[in-house]
C-alpha cells in the first residue's frame, strides 16, 4: 500500500477557557489514524465526542497542541499542519485540502455561479474551466438556474448548502474534509452527493467525514474510526 | 502726462532728509542683497528675509520697496508702474519715495530706466541686458491654495514634487474646458523650480522666458525674495494636450492702434461705451508720438490715417 | 530578507517619551496577502501603522521592503525624496477619516489624477481617461467626476480614496480603520469591493481595525496588539476560532458571530 495522503499522530487537544478561570476542557487525546488516497474515513461517535474538533484540527482552523498531522503536498512533500507556519496552511489549503462545512459563508453580492467558480480558481482551474464545472455542479445539485446569478444570501438553507457542497467539490483538491454536508437536503441531492463522493474517491482523494444521517455513512464509507476511542481521560 | 516729463534728472540734495540713502540702512540692505544674491544662485528659489517695517501699508509693495532700495545706486534711472501705468497713485508714491530718499533720476521710459519696479506688467518694450526688474509680490508661494503647510510646500519644492500644480491646472480644464488661470500663472524656472510670477498675467509669461533683464521678486508681508537671472529658461506649466497659451485680443489698441500688447478695458459712459487701450501708458504714448493713432483717436487730428 | 517576502518588520518599537507606543514587534508580508492587526484603542496598532507608513521614525527597530526593481531596501534609511516616491507609487494609504486622505477641494477626477501627475503624466485627457476607469471600478458615478469629495457621502468618499491610491497600481497598501463609521450595509458594500480588488490586483494589505468581522472577511493572519505588544499571531480563521490567550479569547467572545 502507498503511503497515506494524512496520517495522524499521537493528536491531543485541549481548550483552556480563560474566560472561565481557566477552565480545562479535554476535547481528544492521542488520536491516531491514516487516510489513504481513495478511502472515505468517517468519523463516528455521539454529538460532543470532538469529531467537528478533529476535522478543525486537520483543517488547520484549531490548533493542535500535540502529536502530529501529516498531509501530503504533492509527490514527495509532506506539511505538518500543527506545526506548519500559517503561510504554509494557506498553501496546503490552496492546493491540497478542502473543507465543506455545514453552511455556507455568504459573501454580499456575489451571485451563486461566481462564488462556485472563484473557489475553483483557487484550487488551480482557469477561468473557463471553474466557470464549466461550477455550471455542472450546480444543475447537478438541482439549483434552479434563475438563481445562478443571484448571491446566495437570499436562499433558502437547502439552497445555500447545495452551493455550498458545490463550492467545497468543485477544486482538484486531494484532501477532502466533509463536516455533515447533507444535513439540510433531501433525499434527491444526499444521493447526488454520495453519488460526488464516490466520484472523489474514485479519483484518488482522501476523504474524511462526519455524517449523521446513517444511509449516507454507509454510503460512502470505507472505514469509520469511533471517535470515542480517543477519548481523553478526566484530569485526575 | 505729456511726453517731455518723461525723466526725471537726479536731485543730490533730496538725501538731506536725514535718511540713509534709499532709506534703509546699509546693514539691512546688505541683508537683503545676501538674499537676492542666494536667489539669483538659486533661480525661482523662494529666500527668507527679514522684511522691514516700511513707511506703506502691506500690499502696496513693500517688498518690491526693500529690493529696489538694495540694488539701486545713484547712477540709476528709475522707473516704477502699477497695471503698466507710470501714473497711478501707488507708482507715483513710490517714484517719489526713492526721488526723495535717494535722489535719483525717475522716468516713465522703459528704455531710459535702469531699475524698474512694476506691480502686474512687465513692459513691452522688449527689456536689454543691463536693467533689473523689480516685481512687488503679495503671494510668493505657488503652492499656498492647495497646500496651506508651509513645511509641507517647502519639502515639496525641496524634492521638486510638482504634482499638485498640476492638479490646479487639471481642476481648470475640468471645470472651464481650458486653462482659466490669467494671472499669477506658475512657471518653471530653468528646469528646476516652480514659481508663482505674482499676479502678473500670464501674457506676460513668455517676456520672462530668456530676458536679458535680471528679474527680482519681493514679498514684503511673506518675506521672500526670488530671482530670475537674465538669460535663463522660464517655462509655463502646462499639459500636452492644452498647451500654455496667451490670450488674444480682437481689436487693436484704441488709441496707439498697437497689436499684440496687453491691453485694458477702459468704461467710457453709462451706456455700455467702452474701449480698449495699452495697458502699458509709457508704450502708448511713445507710439502715439510716433505718429500712430487708433480708432479713437482717429478723427482728433485731421489728415491722419488710422492704423487699424 | 526571506525569499519572497515584500516587507519584513523586525523589533519595531516607538516610545513617545516614556510612554510605550509598540514594543519590538516583527513580522513580514508577502505579495498577496493580507495581514490584520486588531486590539482595542491604545493597543498600539495605530503607531504601528504610523510607523510603517514612515509618517513617524521607530525608537528601535527596522523595516525592509523589497523595491519594484528587487532591490531590498530599509525603508528608514532611504533618503525622504525616495520615501515619498515609494509612498505615492508602489505604497497606498487608505485613512480612516476620507477628509486626511482626500483633497476635499479638489474635484474627484484631480482626486484620483493626483498621483499620476506627480509621477509626471502631462496629457489631461489620458488623466481623466484613467481617472473614470478608476471611478466605475470603485462603484462611484462617473458624472460625478468634477464634484468635490464634500459633496459624496461616507462610503463613497472611502472608495474614492482607494481609487486615488490604487491609480498608480502600488503592490502596498495599508489601511486604517477603513470602515469604521459608516452604516452596515455601507461597509459591507466596501468591504466587498476591496476584498474583490485585493483578490484581483493581487495586492498586499496590512489593516489595522478594531472590527473582527473585517478582519474576518479581508485577512489571511491576523497579529492580535495589546498594551503594544503582539501577544497573537496566526492564521486568521485559527486565531478566531481557537483564541489561546485570554485577552483575545476575550476579544472574539465580546463579539457577536465575527
Amino acid at each position: 500500500m502507498r503511503d497515506p495522503l494524512v496520517t495522524l499522530e499521537n493528536v491531543s487537544k485541549t481548550f483552556t477557557l480563560h474566560l472561565r478561570e481557566g477552565t480545562r476542557l479535554d476535547v481528544v487525546a492521542d488520536v491516531s489514524f491514516d487516510v489513504h488516497a481513495g478511502e472515505c474515513v468517517v468519523l463516528g461517535g455521539p454529538s460532543g465526542a470532538g469529531k467537528s474538533s478533529l476535522l478543525k484540527m486537520i483543517y488547520g482552523n484549531y490548533r493542535c497542541d500535540a502529536g502530529a498531522i501529516r498531509v501530503r503536498d504533492g509527490e514527495d512533500a509532506v506539511v505538518d499542519v500543527a506545526r506548519a507556519t500559517p503561510r504554509e496552511v494557506m498553501r496546503l489549503r490552496r492546493t491540497t485540502m478542502g473543507y465543506v462545512s455545514q453552511f455556507l459563508r455568504v459573501i454580499p453580492r456575489v451571485g451563486a455561479r461566481d462564488v462556485v467558480a472563484a473557489e475553483g480558481r483557487e484550487g488551480g482551474l482557469d477561468a473557463a474551466a471553474a466557470d464549466a464545472r461550477a455550471r455542472a455542479l450546480l444543475a447537478l445539485m438541482n439549483l434552479p438556474e434563475r438563481l445562478w446569478e443571484l448571491p446566495p444570501a437570499t436562499f433558502s438553507g437547502g439552497e445555500q448548502q447545495r452551493v455550498n457542497i458545490a463550492r467545497g467539490l468543485i477544486a482538484p483538491r486531494r484532501v477532502l474534509l466533509l463536516d455533515e454536508p447533507t444535513a439540510s437536503l433531501d433525499a434527491a441531492n444526499r444521493a447526488v452527493v454520495i453519488e460526488l463522493i464516490r466520484e472523489k474517491r474514485a479519483a484518488g482523494c482522501a476523504l474524511v467525514g462526519i455524517f449523521h444521517d446513517a444511509d449516507v455513512r454507509d454510503a460512502v464509507a470505507t472505514r469509520v474510526v469511533d471517535v470515542t476511542r480517543f477519548r481523553a481521560r478526566p484530569a485526575a | 502726462m505729456s511726453a517731455a516729463a518723461a525723466t526725471t534728472p537726479a536731485a543730490p540734495a533730496a538725501v538731506e532728509t536725514g535718511y540713509n540713502f534709499a532709506y534703509l540702512d546699509e546693514q539691512t540692505k546688505r541683508m537683503i542683497r545676501r538674499a537676492i544674491l542666494k536667489g539669483i544662485a538659486i533661480p525661482g528659489y523662494q529666500v527668507p528675509f527679514a522684511s522691514r517695517e516700511m513707511p506703506m501699508p502691506y500690499g502696496w509693495g513693500t517688498g518690491g520697496v526693500q529690493v529696489t532700495a538694495a540694488v539701486i545706486g545713484p547712477a540709476d534711472v528709475l522707473k516704477v508702474i502699477d497695471q503698466g501705468s507710470d501714473d497711478t497713485t501707488n507708482a507715483v508714491s513710490i517714484r517719489k519715495f526713492f526721488a526723495k530718499t535717494a535722489g535719483v533720476a525717475t522716468t516713465t521710459r522703459t528704455r531710459e530706466a535702469t531699475v524698474i519696479q512694476t506691480r502686474h506688467r512687465i513692459p513691452e518694450e522688449p527689456l536689454r541686458e543691463g536693467q533689473v526688474l523689480v516685481y512687488q509680490v503679495p503671494i510668493p508661494e505657488p503652492l499656498r491654495f492647495l497646500e496651506p503647510r508651509e513645511t509641507e510646500t517647502r519639502t515639496l519644492h525641496a524634492l521638486a514634487e510638482y504634482g499638485l500644480m498640476h492638479v490646479k491646472l487639471y481642476e481648470d480644464i475640468a471645470r472651464h474646458g481650458h486653462i482659466a488661470k490669467t494671472y499669477a500663472y506658475p512657471v518653471e524656472v530653468a528646469g528646476r523650480y516652480v514659481m508663482d510670477p505674482s499676479p502678473t498675467p500670464k501674457f506676460d509669461n513668455p517676456k520672462m522666458e530668456m530676458s536679458p533683464a535680471l528679474q527680482l521678486f519681493g514679498a514684503g508681508r511673506e518675506q521672500r525674495i526670488y530671482a530670475v537671472p537674465p538669460f535663463t529658461r522660464v517655462r509655463s506649466l502646462d499639459f500636452e494636450d492644452h498647451p500654455f497659451t496667451v490670450q488674444r485680443f480682437a481689436e487693436p489698441c484704441a488709441l496707439c492702434a498697437a497689436t499684440g500688447v496687453y491691453l485694458d478695458e477702459v468704461i467710457l459712459d453709462d451706456r455700455g461705451g467702452r474701449m480698449f487701450v495699452c495697458s502699458d501708458s509709457d508704450h502708448c504714448e511713445e507710439r502715439r508720438a510716433a505718429g500712430h493713432r487708433g480708432a479713437m483717436l482717429a478723427g482728433a487730428a485731421s489728415g491722419e490715417t488710422t492704423d487699424a | 530578507m526571506r525569499e519572497g517576502a515584500l516587507l519584513e518588520a523586525h523589533g519595531l518599537t516607538k516610545h513617545y517619551g516614556s510612554r510605550v507606543g509598540c514594543t519590538d514587534v516583527s513580522f513580514d508580508i508577502f505579495p498577496g496577502e493580507v495581514l490584520a492587526i486588531v486590539g482595542e484603542s491604545g493597543s498600539g496598532k495605530s503607531t504601528l501603522l504610523s510607523v510603517l507608513s514612515t509618517e513617524m521614525e521607530p525608537t528601535a527597530g527596522a523595516v525592509s521592503y523589497r523595491m519594484r526593481g528587487g532591490s531590498v531596501e530599509s525603508l528608514f534609511d532611504l533618503d525622504e525624496a525616495r520615501r515619498r516616491v515609494l509612498m505615492r507609487t508602489d505604497w497606498g494609504f487608505i485613512r480612516q477619516d476620507a477628509r486626511q486622505g482626500l483633497r476635499m477641494r479638489v474635484s474627484a477626477g484631480g482626486n484620483v489624477g493626483e498621483r499620476l501627475m506627480a509621477i509626471g503624466e502631462r496629457h489631461y485627457g489620458r488623466i481623466r481617461a484613467t481617472a473614470e476607469d478608476w471611478l466605475s471600478r470603485v462603484e462611484i458615478d462617473v458624472a460625478r467626476i468634477d464634484d468635490h469629495p464634500i459633496t459624496f457621502s461616507g462610503g463613497m468618499r472611502q472608495r474614492l480614496q482607494i481609487a486615488r491610491n490604487l491609480v498608480t497600481r502600488p503592490r502596498l497598501v495599508l489601511m486604517d480603520e477603513p470602515t469604521s463609521g459608516l452604516d452596515v450595509s455601507v461597509q459591507a458594500r466596501l468591504l466587498d469591493l476591496i476584498r474583490g480588488l485585493v483578490a484581483e490586483l493581487g495586492l498586499a494589505v496590512i489593516i489595522v481595525t478594531h472590527d473582527l468581522a473585517v478582519a474576518r472577511l479581508l485577512s489571511h493572519r491576523i497579529m492580535v496588539m495589546r498594551h503594544g505588544r503582539v501577544i497573537e499571531t496566526g492564521l486568521t480563521d485559527q486565531v478566531l476560532d481557537d483564541p489561546r490567550e485570554p485577552y483575545t479569547q476575550l476579544l472574539v467572545s465580546s463579539v457577536l458571530a465575527a
